[in-house]
């Protein structure tokens, strides 16, 4: 794609530098005269966004660094500072928290892009493998920088994240404590982290560079898919591609804005402004949002497979679901690239699309929830009127108790009496009760959920309370479908999707008609408008 | 501009162009400049920096012929209880030959424009040369001495020979009553 | 699928009485119409000072505010702000609290005369500069406001074993915010369990803190009405303030930045569409 280069030093001095450093060069082929795919639409200039990104977290990130200070006593209080004492610190911390949120909105739409168009297909597998290199470093240096405000979600994000770690099997705990520095989150960690989150952002401009080349070397992609044939085929980088690229990129700022000016909070949780202790763990722990999808898987497996634990599977899973993505140009078998002119693949696509969404829902709700209201119900006997029998029960040892109380209430059965149940007071002893004679009465109760069938039988106890001194309840419990039950169904879609779904689809899918080049369709289109 | 002929319409429409970017590119100038100022201008003193407090210093406590040194907004600040002797040598050379001329008197003055007690000295400590903290009763007058690079100023803290060119600073103070003062 | 287990519950009936301890979803707090809701309002200062004036006479006895100094009560933005302003009538130079309609100069908070009054009418305990004992000061401006208890675990000593929270960013930390505080403030119903008190907007419906609003506790000099009510929503308004100090400014930047990002957007468009003139894509 790259070509003979067509650049000419018109002064001496560029003349004299082109001889000894040719960065000007350099430039002018990859940023002006790099030939850029006419048909380019909207969703090819998130990689400006994400470079304008990149650097927006970097400079803001050094200056927060200048006042910050990586210690669990004055963590919080140096971040409280910034916002309130330094100049426009209160513009400077927003825009990094912020900004964190839209590099990741960035990202996604990025990814899906490639995903759509299949920009991962040969000759971009090392383009795409590179790309997927950034998003995980990105995923890690969202994380280390999480931590460093040293609020509630701060350390106990990092307490669960680096329990992550243990489950690997044998060296897990020893690579947990190597992280953490320590047996817990503490000092050593927070200071290590502080190093990292400083670290990465610099390998992560390291990737971009070799991506951006990548990418000049095979040329971008295009909406059809289609290779570049000749001139006709492309317009200059710039100022063709780079005003196209502004222009989406202030939409982008206005966007931005919106969050950092008027909800610099809202993609943030309440939790984070309680400074971290290490005594409390807050009711619920959840990811920053674009986590949250992998947050979903990770909870996802609350079963064992064989040897394997539900917290090493969930973990597995987790990990899975990113290192598919590196395989992925080998696991589309698809010779069509656009999805354009791939209608089933696209339906799959846009499922997956709603999968990972769903997944986010999920990644923030708590686990236990019902998706499909469900009714519990219960039914309370007792008995009005009668006599309370009490007798004391005594087995010969502890494990006889079973039989024992078996015994005893049989017995008591056996002399007509109703309601008949034993206490155990002691590993041997106990009392069985029973109700001789009286009315047999019932009632049913019924509620949305299961706390709420607990407090409806309490009530209706409470209502009859003179009456009965003991009641026999029966509980209907509903075959329930949680969040958790949804995240399965979701993570089984994703890998579907990956494993299976496109695999087989490329080997027996009919593509539409693709056209023969870029220009054609476009210079028809354009005829016919 | 159908009515326009070719030429006109194309002169219009270099005009219309230059318009466009050359606005684009202004608007776009201000805002690199306006962001770049709140990068620039947070390396400034913060608030709480900015707000430090004042230091007190209880004279009582110096005898005469010494001198303290109290930390004020981070910066050392010498106070020093003049003897009989020190003061008569700084009014005496109110008149010499001076490389910043100023009179003994004038650098006891508080804060506020009030005379001062020729018995205390309150001065910065950093030499203002390149900021080293002068030792005393070194050097030809008696005063203090720069160890650094030979600065020596006399028992008014000012400037006699060497590479320093002013006077010891004045610290601004206040007598709060007869044995106290605050400085800032 | 039906799961059907039955279980026998055997409990005297006396036992499950007064267990109303049920912990169920906390009420959810009123939302009372603050000038602050709005993408454009600022605070009613007035608001913030009563606000002020509640949380020094009574929050303040058990409640530190650690990343406030009373320096910040006087800065640009600060309930206490003080311009100088020229008297219509007399023509002399006046200070005024709050940011006038027009004109004003900025007086440093250095040189505020009720910020340095607020801070001197504080006690703080500090080391003395010449002994090296802790002793006691009157307070300055620079000074962090006054930690009611040395530590937490003086805090909690102090308080029945429950702590007294820091609350200089509370109405960031918690659900709700300002409406939420309010709402908890004035709350209480009167039931109590030894030393829990009952509030349906607390997570789990008993706190340890007692009902800390008394009707007519704290004189109002403006004439507001002196309700518990009243006192809550003050309080509340300054709290917010506190915990989000540069608001106002932010918002009336973020009118500026948005605006000028618009015009960028129009003119930038306008560009990429006399670049491609022409071309076919």
């Amino acid at each position: 794609m790259s070509g003979p280069s067509t650049y000419e030093p018109k002064t001496g001095f560029t003349r004299w530098l082109d001889k000894r450093l040719p960065i000007i060069r350099l430039g002018y082929d990859s940023f002006v005269a790099y030939p850029t795919p006419r048909n380019l639409n909207y969703w090819w200039t998130f990689g400006a966004m994400l470079s304008l990104c990149l650097a927006v977290q970097i400079i803001t990130g050094i200056v927060l660094a200048m006042h910050y200070i990586p210690h669990v006593d004055e963590a919080f209080a140096s971040v409280q500072r910034f916002k309130r004492d330094v100049s426009f610190g209160w513009l400077i911390q927003p825009i990094h928290a912020v900004g964190a949120s839209m590099f990741f909105l960035a990202v996604y739409i990025h990814m899906f892009r490639g995903l759509y168009y299949g920009s991962y297909k040969a000759p971009r597998e090392v383009l795409w493998i590179l790309g997927c290199i950034i998003y995980l470093l990105m995923v890690v240096t969202g994380f280390l920088g999480y931590t460093l405000p040293w609020g509630q979600m701060s350390f106990w994000g990092a307490t669960v994240i680096t329990n992550i770690l243990g489950a690997v099997p044998l060296v897990g705990e020893s690579i947990q404590v190597w992280i953490r520095g320590g047996g817990a989150i503490d000092q050593p960690t927070l200071n290590r982290f502080f190093s990292l989150h400083y670290l990465l952002p610099f390998v992560i401009a390291g990737v971009v560079v070799l991506h951006i080349w990548a990418l000049h070397e095979s040329g971008q992609n295009n909406p059809t898919g289609v290779d570049v044939k000749s001139k006709a085929d492309t317009v200059p980088f710039s100022p063709h591609a780079t005003m196209k690229d502004l222009f989406a990129t202030s939409l982008f700022l206005i966007l931005f804005g919106v969050f950092v000016f008027y909800m610099p909070d809202a993609l943030g949780h309440a939790d984070n402004y309680i400074p971290a202790n290490a005594l409390q763990t807050p009711p619920e722990i959840v990811p920053e949002w674009y986590l949250l999808p992998f947050y979903a898987i990770l909870r996802a497996v609350d079963f064992n497979v064989g040897p394997i634990d539900s917290k090493l599977g969930g973990v597995i899973a987790m990990f899975a679901s990113i290192a598919v993505l590196f395989v992925l140009p080998w696991l589309d078998t698809s010779r069509v690239r656009s999805m354009r002119y791939r209608p089933i693949a696209r339906q799959f696509f846009l499922i997956f699309v709603v999968v990972c969404i769903a997944l986010g829902w999920c990644g923030g709700q708590n686990p236990g929830r019902l998706i499909v209201p469900a009714t519990y119900n219960a039914t309370l006997n007792w008995v009005q009127g009668g006599e309370v029998v009490e007798q004391p029960v005594q087995s010969a040892g502890e494990a006889g108790w079973d039989e024992a109380a078996a015994e005893a209430e049989e017995a008591m059965r056996a002399q007509g009496m109703t309601l008949v149940a034993t206490t155990r007071t002691g590993a041997s002893v106990g009392t069985v009760r029973g109700v001789r004679g009286g009315a047999p009465q019932s009632a049913s109760v019924s509620a949305p959920s299961s706390d709420g069938l607990e407090e409806a039988i309490t009530e209706a106890k409470e209502e009859h309370a003179a009456a009965a001194p003991y009641y026999m309840v029966e509980r209907n419990i509903p075959g329930t479908f949680t969040v958790t039950n949804l995240s399965q169904v979701l993570t089984a879609y994703y890998f579907l999707f990956f494993l299976i779904i496109l695999p087989l689809l490329g080997l027996r899918e009919t593509p539409g008609r693709v056209p023969e080049t870029i220009a054609k369709p476009v210079t028809t289109q354009t005829e016919g408008a | 501009m159908a009515d326009a002929g070719a030429v006109g319409a194309h002169e219009e429409d270099a005009t219309r162009r230059d318009f466009i970017y050359i606005a684009a590119g202004a608007v776009g100038a201000v805002g690199v400049a306006g962001t770049a100022w709140v990068f620039v201008d947070q390396m400034n003193p913060a608030a709480d920096t900015r707000a430090l407090a004042t230091t007190e210093v209880d004279l009582s406590a110096v005898e005469a012929g010494q001198q303290i040194q109290v930390l004020w907004q981070g910066k050392p600040v010498f106070v020093r209880h003049r003897t009989a002797d020190e003061i008569a040598s700084a009014q005496r050379d109110d008149y010499a030959n001076l490389k910043d001329p100023q009179h003994d008197a004038d650098r006891l003055l508080q804060a506020d424009g009030a005379a001062g007690k020729p018995e205390y000295l309150i001065i910065e400590a950093g030499c203002t040369h390149l900021g080293c903290i002068p030792t005393f009763a070194e050097g030809a007058y008696n005063g203090w001495f720069c160890p650094c690079h030979g600065s020596v100023y006399d028992t008014s803290g000012r400037i006699r020979s060497g590479p320093a060119p002013e006077n010891l600073y004045v610290a601004p103070y206040v007598y709060l009553n007869d044995t106290t003062i605050r400085i800032g | 699928m039906l799961r059907k287990f039955a279980i026998a519950a055997a409990a005297l009936s006396a036992a499950v009485v007064g267990v109303a301890f049920a912990a169920g979803e906390a009420e959810h707090p009123h939302d009372y119409p603050y000038s602050f809701d709005s993408p454009v309002g600022g605070y009613d200062m007035g608001q913030v000072q009563r606000g002020f004036q509640v949380y020094q006479q009574v929050c303040a006895s058990c409640h530190g505010m650690d990343h406030l100094a009373y320096r910040h009560l006087g800065e640009r933005g600060g309930p206490f702000a003080v311009y100088r302003v020229t008297n219509h009538e007399t023509g002399e130079p006046e200070l005024h609290v709050g940011q006038p309609a027009h004109g004003g100069t900025f007086v440093e908070v250095t040189d505020n005369p009720y910020v340095r009054a607020i801070a001197e009418a504080v006690i703080i305990t500090d080391a003395d500069p010449n002994s090296g004992q802790p002793a006691d000061r009157p307070g300055r401006i620079s000074d962090r406001f006054r930690s009611p208890f040395p530590n937490e675990i003086a805090a909690r000593a102090s308080n029945g074993g429950a702590y007294p929270v820091d609350l200089s960013v509370i109405t960031l930390a918690r659900h709700g915010g300002a409406d939420y505080i309010r709402s908890l403030l004035a709350g209480y119903d009167g039931q109590t369990e030894g030393v829990l008190h009952h509030n349906p907007y607390f997570p789990g419906g008993w706190i340890a803190m007692p009902p800390p609003l008394v009707e007519g506790a704290v004189p109002y000099a403006d004439g507001t009405a002196t309700t518990v009510e009243q006192y809550a929503t003050d309080v509340a308004a300054f709290l917010q303030w506190a915990g989000d100090p540069h608001m106002e400014q932010r918002k009336k930047t973020g009118l500026v930045v948005l605006a000028f990002l618009i015009v960028l957007a129009g003119l930038l468009y306008l560009a990429y569409k006399q670049v491609w003139r022409g071309e076919s894509h």
